[in-house]
């Protein structure tokens, strides 16, 4: 792929999610990168790349989460991209769902949080990962999720 | 300065209250605890429900040592900044998290030398006299491991129609 044509969607809710994704950052290299989360005030964190903040929900506010879900699929229409990326939660499930459908390639980095069992979303996010990773070795299964190190 | 942090998911007023009990006895004035959304605030340290981003790394930064919930951003913002940090894991069953993952990370983070961990509030009560000699943590640098450096670089850099799954 030309490298003008790619660019990166880096997902995260916000807290520990998210500084799992900024130190993932490296290996995104120079390509044009937009980010998403659910906190306002990560900005400078990754200037002048842009942030999207969408409203967070969890798994029992069905009407939060059918919003959420909408406006991350205006985001992923609205800027193409070739690759998206998360390190969890909801939204990460939501952008990769609506980035498959777009032909872009996916990757999902279970949060090193998840040291029993893989995360809610990082079970049902199985078939729109291209690559499906956890950062614990004994949760690695073949098939995936596979295990590639962690972020620390 | 004492940092103490309960993290953005909830109050845990357990943790906070023994670290005031202990201000109290001790008449330490340099603690400043992030409480959450808490319905009985401490009474001997300073406190805020919640802090900003920039003004959670603010007090991160200004600290010599962190007291807090076994969250991953405390700890990996600890781990950053070469902060000791002394962890007590939420426990589900007294409704502070919805599940127990807290503990699990505290004890497999424990044993790969990144924080030290006060089990109860016992533990946690006497490991604060000792506060100021906590060790600090293993560093951890500003980015993932290299094996997921690669691994990730290898998939964003390769064709589409690459093998997805390749050891790095």
């Amino acid at each position: 792929m030309k490298s003008n044509e790619r660019k990166i969607l880096a997902v995260a809710s916000g807290g520990g999610h998210w500084l799992q994704l900024l130190r993932l950052a490296p290996a995104f290299g120079n390509a044009p990168i937009v980010f998403l989360s659910t906190t306002a005030g990560y900005e400078q964190d990754v200037a002048p790349s842009k942030v999207y903040v969408v409203k967070d929900a969890n798994q029992w506010d069905k009407r939060g989460l059918l919003r959420m879900a909408m406006h991350i699929g205006w985001v992923v229409l609205r800027e193409q991209p070739t690759v998206i990326v998360s390190t969890g939660a909801a939204p990460g499930y939501f952008a990769l769902r609506f980035g498959k459908m777009m032909r872009a390639r996916t990757i999902w980095v279970d949060s090193i949080a998840n040291c029993e069992r893989l995360s809610a979303s990082g079970e049902r996010v199985e078939r729109y990962a291209d690559l499906w990773l956890t950062q614990w070795s004994h949760l690695a299964r073949r098939g995936g999720p596979h295990y590639a190190g962690s972020v620390l | 300065m004492i940092f103490v942090t309960v993290g953005t998911q909830g109050p845990f007023d357990r943790l906070v209250h023994v670290v005031d009990a202990w201000a109290r006895r001790t008449g330490r004035r340099d603690v400043f605890a992030q409480v959450g959304r808490t319905r009985s605030p401490p009474r001997y340290i300073r406190w805020a429900k919640f802090l900003t981003p920039v003004e959670f790394r603010q007090r991160f930064r200004g600290a010599h040592v962190i007291v807090a919930h076994a969250g991953i951003g405390t700890i990996i913002t600890a781990s950053e900044l070469g902060k000791p940090i002394l962890l007590m894991p939420r426990q589900a069953h007294l409704r502070e998290q919805r599940n127990n993952h807290q503990v699990a990370t505290a004890k497999r983070l424990f044993e790969l030398g990144h924080v030290s961990v006060a089990f109860d509030e016992r533990e946690l009560a006497e490991r604060l006299d000792s506060i100021d000699r906590l060790t600090v943590p293993k560093g951890i640098g500003s980015h993932a491991s290299p094996q997921l450096l690669r691994t990730l670089r290898a998939f964003v850099t390769a064709r589409p129609d690459a093998r997805q799954w390749q050891h790095a």
